[in-house]
């Protein structure tokens, strides 16, 4: 076992030295041909013989108890093995490896769609109906289900983000020359994998293996565990292949532990795919907003004091609060800093972290407020947010690990062409359109997170990755073969990926961007090993080998790899960790979105017509799969700005649109072409692969471009997302 | 009953409320085909029955039984991707595969519309020869829904096979 905490700068010396060619090339998915293929098995495939069907029954009112509960009818109908709602362990919402979901039976709801009962029939068809005939007498009481409406509370213990108050922020604000003070409002999210949630549980014994879509299968383990007060090594979980997460299957949804239970119950596998409407009672959301950004300055747009506040809501039972601010922390300068979330407590499904906490909507009120702040200096956004890059991070002194954002700006503005921008709204036409380039400044936390991965070089010379990470649409099963293959001199072809099985290495699962970091690091770390016992082979020391293809070679020696492992397979593990360093650091991607969108003088429809961003995410491991994340942050950030609106029945505590019918994501006609560059420098630093975060820097700030572009072509300002044409009409320059 | 899925006959006996998705999914073991919504909202599900595409959630297995109906599986092996296939994976067409058998299932057909002189949204003409452009493609791909949001490399996809088979 190699083991690296990040006590100081680590790169091993064989990540760059190798012949092969293989790290950051543009190599085509691992997993590609099994994917277009339709071959890759999910979690809702692949079923044991003679699987059961689950259906879960949820409440059907937002607040108040259950009077009880009548399964007779739904019993009695053909194909019906069971109905559970009385098993101590029914959850009323979602676990992870911190809290078990809370208990039932769930006389008490918490929020509407809560489960009550699981149906369990011979087909699908059939416990879908019985479901419809389960008859549930309530007592409803008032919800809370007014996110706007509720008390808000300043002092609460709730998220890893504290408050910040740094300086005195009142007489700052009263000296300085400038005051910008401006309101913000974000909707509801919905992480909306494209992949319902899904599980098939089955046991063995006293053994239950449950395979699901899950992004992070350790930590699913351990929640798995607890709800079911069961010793974990009892628990498998499987996840091989995961159709998107988006923070949204960071956490075990009651439906795995439900079917779980049920397969105990009736002695058969049992397996749950949730229909579209129920993901979103059943799963998190990201919550809605508002946020207040305070900025002040002098004449020359130098910031001397910044405020970002807002107010998130969460249910009663959670833990976890949106960090609205994360992204502005470290992004300008300005000595006196204000950072807080507020809590409201409501009466709905949980809300948690769905792509990039904080950054995602946060950067919606920082952006636009520089963008705003410049036009009212009379400064080019660009100018503004140079004249107040830090040199160190503003709130904790640290040096930063790497950061090009001035690089960003520049090498985007001349990409883009943003010299031709027009700085006056609404200035630009071409026949009804109406014309507007915006920009906005993208970072997101880089996290290091402990992972460990075994590397087997077998008898035939090709090498075996195993680790319980996941490949939820990230690249991991490519990236890692790419890390083994630039180290082992070897071909994506001769080498085997394994992931998503909790019996494997644990790793830091696929979340917070902090997946790839990690776990390509530990799988470097299992190379370094597996180099110093060829070398040993060799006679040689390690820095000596080379390897390209299948050879190693040293001091003029060239052997075969099959050779040097004569039968006997090497072996090794690595683990990678947080250390000293990570702490002694400031560590961020950073980056710049530009757009260009036209908006319809007559109807008000935007239509974004180009989007461009360079950005600084340590090494790319691969540029190709590396691009395609960022782009689909970007298209999120599109979307987030123009169309994603979870809208909540306030009388009800219903979601009014928990489906792709009427809650838009990003379309295929939505989305012009994108253009993404990197500007690459190895952060020794952040981990030994040397890469930072990617999965959720493309969405931070994308939408804020979106919004100042569409400011630019129209004069209007518009704070409360996302950009509906309901919105823009009213202040349209006249055609 | 019978049916004609990739051109063999398969026997089901099939409840009368199965979906042609559950069909193939549950009872035939064709799993390439996804249920993402089951509400024809997303296009996971995309199937070829007579050489259209269709949602296959929406249409009631039992309805099918002398049908063409093709699926992913009758496109293309992992070992023998077509085309298209192949240009999906070259282009990073996606990312987390779940919508992909839809999204090339649609494309295929899709093609076939445009060959056909088949008018889209964005056209600028009713009839005459259809050229398969980022807008066309854009307009008439805009049923398949990809979270993970590939595209405009879906769209660099399809076009490479759409232009080299003209």
């Amino acid at each position: 076992m190699r083991e690296v905490r990040m006590d100081g700068p680590y790169r091993p010396a064989a990540l760059g030295a190798s012949a092969q060619g293989l790290l950051g090339r543009p190599v085509d998915r691992y997993d590609g041909a099994a994917k277009v293929s339709g071959t890759a098995g999910y979690a809702f495939e692949g079923a044991p013989e003679g699987t059961l069907y689950g259906h879960v029954v949820g409440a059907e009112i937002g607040a108040g108890r259950v009077l009880s509960v009548d399964v007779a009818a739904a019993e009695a109908m053909p194909g019906v093995v069971a109905v559970i709602h009385d098993d101590p362990r029914m959850p009323s919402g979602e676990a992870n490896s911190e809290h078990a979901p809370k208990v039932g039976p769930a006389d008490r709801i918490h929020h509407y769609g809560q489960p009550i009962a699981i149906v369990v029939a011979e087909s699908q068809e059939a416990a879908r109906a019985a479901a419809g005939a389960v008859r549930i007498d309530y007592a409803p009481s008032e919800g809370r289900f007014d996110s706007r409406a509720a008390e808000v509370e300043h002092d609460h213990k709730l998220g890893f983000l504290p408050t910040i108050r740094r300086g005195d922020l009142d007489a700052a604000l009263a000296e300085a020359e400038v005051v910008f003070d401006e309101r913000y409002a974000t909707p509801v999210h919905f992480p909306a994998a494209l992949e319902p949630h899904a599980t098939i549980a089955w046991w063995d014994g006293d053994r239950l293996t449950v395979r699901a879509s899950l992004q992070i299968v350790g930590a699913a383990r351990t929640a798995i565990a607890v709800a079911l007060d069961m010793p974990e090594a009892k628990v498998r979980v499987l996840a091989p292949y995961v159709g998107g997460g988006f923070g949204g299957k960071t956490g075990v949804g009651p439906e795995t532990i439900l079917a779980a239970i049920a397969a105990r119950r009736t002695g058969r596998p049992v397996k749950i795919a949730l229909p579209r409407r129920q993901i979103a009672y059943l799963g998190h959301h990201r919550t809605d907003t508002v946020q207040r950004l305070r900025i002040g300055c002098n004449r020359d747009g130098r910031i001397s004091a910044i405020a970002h506040e807002g107010v998130a809501a969460q249910k009663e039972d959670r833990t976890f609060l949106e960090p609205i601010p994360f992204g502005t922390l470290p992004l300008y300068a300005g000595k006196v800093r204000h950072f807080a979330t507020s809590l409201v407590r409501v009466d709905l499904p949980g809300t948690g972290a769905v792509r990039a906490p904080g950054e995602a909507i946060g950067t919606f009120a920082i952006e636009c407020a520089m963008d705003e702040l410049a036009e009212r200096l009379g400064l080019d956004p660009i100018e503004l947010r140079r004249r107040n890059e830090p040199e160190t991070d503003p709130l904790s002194g640290k040096p930063f690990s790497t950061r090009r954002l001035l690089d960003c700006y520049d090498e985007g503005a001349r990409r883009f062409g943003w010299d031709r921008r027009a700085a006056t709204p609404g200035s630009v036409r071409e026949g009804e359109w109406l014309i507007g380039a915006g920009m906005a400044a993208s970072l997101r936390g880089n996290f290091t997170v402990k992972s460990e991965a075994r590397v087997t070089l077998d008898a035939d010379g090709r090498a075996v990755i195993e680790t319980d990470m996941t490949d939820i649409g990230t690249g991991t099963y490519t990236i890692l073969a790419q890390v083994a293959g630039e180290m082992l001199g070897l071909g994506v072809d001769r080498i085997d990926v394994r992931l998503g099985d909790s019996e494997m290495p644990p790793s830091a699962g696929s979340g917070g961007s902090f997946g790839a970091g990690s776990s390509a690091s530990a799988v470097a770390l299992a190379c370094e090993d597996i180099l110093a016992e060829l070398a040993r082979r060799m006679n040689a020391a390690p820095e000596e080998l080379s390897l390209k293809d299948g050879v190693v070679t040293a001091g003029g020696r060239s052997t075969p790899l099959a050779d040097l492992v004569r039968g006997k397979p090497i072996v090794a593990s690595g683990r990678m960790g947080p250390g000293k360093e990570s702490k002694a650091t400031s560590q961020a991607s950073h980056g710049a979105h530009f757009c260009e969108v036209a908006v319809n003088g007559v109807t008000g429809e935007v239509r974004v017509r180009r989007m461009l961003g360079v950005f600084d995410v340590g090494r790319v491991l691969n540029e190709k799969t590396a691009r395609s994340q960022i782009v689909g942050g970007v298209i999120w950030g599109i979307a987030y700005a123009l169309s994603e609106d979870g809208v909540v029945d306030v009388r009800s505590g219903r979601f009014v649109n928990p489906d792709f019918g009427e809650y838009h994501v990003a379309v295929n006609a939505d989305v012009p072409q994108i253009e993404c560059h990197f500007i690459e420098e190895v952060d020794d630093h952040a981990n030994p692969a040397g890469a930072k975060a990617v999965g959720e820097l493309g969405i931070s700030g994308a939408g804020a471009a979106v919004a100042n572009a569409v400011y630019n072509a129209t004069g209007v300002r518009v704070r409360d997302f996302p950009i509906t044409l309901d919105k823009l009409l009213p202040g349209l320059p006249p055609v | 009953m019978q049916f004609t899925i990739n051109g063999q006959v398969h026997e089901a006996d099939v409840d009368i409320r199965t979906s042609l998705l559950d069909l193939a999914r549950e009872h035939l073991g064709l799993t390439g085909s996804k249920k993402g919504c089951d509400h024809g909202q997303c296009g996971a599900c995309t199937m070829i029955v007579n050489g259209r595409r269709i949602n296959s959630c929406l249409t009631l297995a039992v309805m099918h039984q002398d049908d063409d109906i093709v699926t992913i599986e009758g496109l293309g092996g992992p070992d023998a991707l077509n085309p298209l296939q192949r240009a999906f994976v070259t282009h990073d067409a996606f990312q987390c595969g779940y919508c992909t058998p839809g999204q090339i299932c649609s494309a295929t057909a899709m093609i076939e519309e445009a060959r056909m002189g088949w008018p889209s949204h964005v056209s600028e003409r009713l009839d005459g020869d259809v050229i398969l452009d980022n807008d066309e493609i854009s307009e008439r791909m805009s049923g398949n829904i990809c979270r993970c949001a590939a595209y405009p490399n879906i769209v660099d996809a399809i076009r490479e096979v759409a232009e080299a088979g003209a």
